[in-house]
């Protein structure tokens, strides 16, 4: 779910601006870090609130001084400024908070069973962790959907100049859906960061998964995101969890575990060790065969 | 078109320069940097024949280079045990290309279909896969530790053994003009042009009669073969080829010395090649922020300067092209600029420094050098003068920069004038 709500962020940015923002995964860092300052003295919940603040303002600021300018250039220029972004925002953080992981942990209150399930132990805060995504997706759909808020934003995107015409600022739109979006991956760095550890090394790892959700879902679906999260969230988890190998197969045609050359590593190979391969294989079959995606109105 | 003697000439000249260089500088240090940048030199011309010329982004170009060097690296070892007929090492860096030219046979097919974002992120989804594969098949990758070569197969022509590194040196270099030379004719080839063509137009492209998918995988093919000879003479070059050759990081370099350097013009590529490898070189050592440095530089030239460190640099061509005097004109403006930028580097980099210094030093003493004098960041006069440094430096760049567009555009307006009348 965390997934999803990252992949939500950049899709609601991409559908808004037609821009692939790289820098996403390091907006995500970036909530985590801040979460982590806010926590220290005041505790979790004002970092809840304040660090997703802080990066949607961050955010916003980005669009506002750095995106907008790079804008008229195209949307090449502006893939290769948030991916220019990206790389100076992981070195900043490496500068301020250091290389090693700060130990940003989960709430003491929290981190309790909350039920236990088949013989697992679920804690409070996994289930927090479930909650907070489906309440911020509902609101997110609701918002889009059904207020004056989501009908001018849809509006600007499809018709700029008719938005425009009728009063509204439609630069100003796109600066705050950045922002918000921005926010929303705040919103996962703090409520994910505890889980997954905070280091600098975050957002490089997530990033490009992210990439996978929102082209396989379909570019601009806010439910394709959420789809597309839950099947490689759990497509990874099968994989790793049942762990299957080919050596079965590779035992009953006679061959020993300790072959030599090309064979060893097929013998090998277990589903558990590929896991994190399915998905970019996953991005690269989309984009050949369906390059809109499973909801999407419109090809990459 | 036959090339004229000005062209002879100037190529004649950088050909003396590669011949004497190392007898320059004979420093081992500096024959390895050397060494490197002549590969990053035919990496990054590979690369732009994707982004300059073909409109490509590739976030996974390395790929080619480095499977190109493993392969590289197997048929080298396949020679010391007798496994492969011989081939002289000096004519390795085919055998590389090849290799490129196949994965970019079998790769470009379906991701060069589309250009634009979508092309951008199938590079990254084959780069992440490579990547992932380099660990789980290990009798090819070697998984982590990489694959182990020895260039020293035997004795070949005039005694040339690839032993000492000055051979490798001249091996690079010459592998270099080629490569150069011959990237530089397909610029000129109908091909190299129609790929112009499918990068700013491809309907119109299309509806003369041309198919887009078709140049565009010939120019990633041909891209992926530069590449690959690339990739060989790094596996020449090191004797050793890990799993990060072929990953993000290393498509990432390339990309930012590319578009540093200037995606534009053909020496672009060049330019960016030779000066970031420079700067990694000599200012990875000096300072830990290095990386944030090279980050912010793309940045700002991605925000400021699309066309890159040569298209600042050819614009000012028509003015020189139409009187030379005119630039001595704008000296002053350039100046003011220059002078109040450094003021204010000097400002950035010594807080960058000091904020690096505190977040990574582990030891007691609080106090490092920088610029040659001893800075204590426990004390706060440091910081008081860089940051005072930085923001006077800001303010006076704020100041001097719209004088350095005015004086451009004045010359470049007089320029014009002379060239009409």
């Amino acid at each position: 779910m965390l997934l999803f709500l990252l992949a939500s962020g950049l899709t609601l940015i991409f559908s808004m601006m037609g821009v692939l923002n790289f820098a996403h995964a390091s907006f995500f860092m970036l909530g985590a870090y801040f979460a982590y300052q806010i926590s220290q003295p005041l505790g979790f919940w004002p970092a809840l609130i304040g660090a997703p603040i802080l990066v949607g303002l961050l955010g916003a600021a980005v669009e506002r001084y750095m995106l907008r300018p790079v804008h008229r250039f195209g949307h090449v220029a502006e893939l290769l400024f948030t991916f220019g972004l990206a790389f100076v925002i992981e070195e900043v953080v490496q500068m301020v908070w250091g290389k090693v992981p700060v130990p940003y942990d989960v709430p003491e209150s929290m981190n309790v069973t909350a039920f236990a399930w088949q013989g697992l132990d679920y804690s409070a805060y996994r289930l927090f962790m479930l909650v907070i995504p489906v309440g911020i997706f509902i609101a997110l759909f609701f918002g889009l959907t059904r207020t004056r808020i989501g009908l001018i934003i849809r509006a600007s995107l499809t018709h700029p100049h008719m938005v425009a015409a009728l009063g509204h600022d439609v630069p100003k739109v796109f600066m705050w859906t950045f922002g918000v979006g921005c926010a929303l991956a705040g919103i996962a760095g703090v409520i994910g960061g505890n889980v997954l550890g905070t280091e600098p090394g975050m957002a490089i790892q997530l990033g490009p998964i992210v990439f996978v959700i929102i082209v396989v879902g379909g570019l601009g679906s806010l439910g394709g995101a959420l789809i597309a999260s839950l099947f490689i969230g759990i497509l990874n988890n099968m994989a790793i969890s049942y762990d299957f190998s080919l050596y079965p197969i590779f035992e009953n045609l006679g061959v020993e575990r300790d072959v030599e050359g090309i064979l060893a590593d097929l013998v090998n190979l277990t589903t558990g060790s590929i896991a994190p391969l399915l998905p970019y294989l996953l991005l690269v079959l989309m984009l050949i065969f369906r390059p809109r995606g499973l909801f999407g109105m419109r090809d990459v | 078109m036959m090339p004229d003697s000005r062209v002879l000439s100037i190529g004649g000249l950088i050909v003396a320069i590669l011949i004497m260089l190392p007898m320059i500088i004979s420093s081992s240090f500096a024959l390895s940097v050397m060494n490197q940048i002549g590969i990053a030199i035919i990496f990054a011309l590979a690369f732009n024949m994707l982004l300059g010329q073909g409109g490509m982004l590739s976030f996974g170009h390395a790929v080619y280079f480095g499977l190109a060097g493993f392969v590289t690296a197997h048929v080298i070892n396949g020679m010391h045990a007798d496994a492969f007929p011989y081939i002289p090492v000096t004519l390795i860096p085919l055998v590389g290309g090849i290799a490129g030219l196949f994965f970019g046979i079998v790769i470009g097919f379906v991701s060069t279909r589309r250009a634009g974002t979508a092309f951008a992120m199938i590079s990254l989804g084959f780069a992440e896969l490579a990547t992932g594969l380099t660990l789980i098949i290990v009798f090819f990758f070697g998984g982590e530790e990489g694959v182990q070569t020895d260039r020293w197969v035997r004795e070949e022509w005039f005694g040339i053994t690839y032993g000492p590194d000055i051979q490798v040196y001249y091996l690079i270099a010459a592998w270099c003009v080629i490569a150069a030379i011959s990237m530089y004719a397909l610029t000129r080839t109908p091909f190299g042009r129609m790929s112009n063509a499918v990068r700013d137009n491809p309907e119109r492209a299309q509806f003369i009669g041309y198919n887009t998918h078709r140049l565009r995988w010939l120019a990633f093919a041909l891209s992926s073969f530069f590449a690959g000879l690339a990739g060989a003479l790094h596996a020449v070059n090191v004797e050793h080829v890990g799993f990060e050759t072929v990953g993000l990081g290393q498509s990432a370099v390339i990309l930012i010395m590319v578009y540093i350097g200037g995606t534009g013009h053909f020496a672009g590529p060049i330019l960016g090649a030779i000066l970031i490898t420079l700067l990694n070189a000599y200012l990875s050592d000096v300072s830990p922020a290095w990386y944030l440095y090279l980050g912010l530089i793309f940045v700002l030239i991605v925000m400021f300067a699309p066309g890159g460190l040569a298209g600042l640099v050819m614009m000012h061509e028509p003015i020189r092209h139409a009187a030379p005097r005119l630039l001595w004109r704008m000296a002053p403006a350039y100046g003011a600029a220059f002078g109040t930028s450094l003021v204010g580097l000097t400002g950035a980099v010594g807080l960058i420094e000091m904020i690096y210094f505190l977040s990574t030093t582990v030891s007691l003493d609080s106090t490092f050098v920088l610029y040659g004098i001893a800075l204590d960041t426990a004390d706060i006069w440091p910081w008081l003068v860089c940051a005072a440094l930085g923001a006077s430096g800001g303010y006076g760049c704020k100041l001097s920069y719209p004088r350095v567009a005015e004086a451009y555009s004045t010359a470049m307006h007089e320029a014009r004038a002379m060239v009409a009348s």
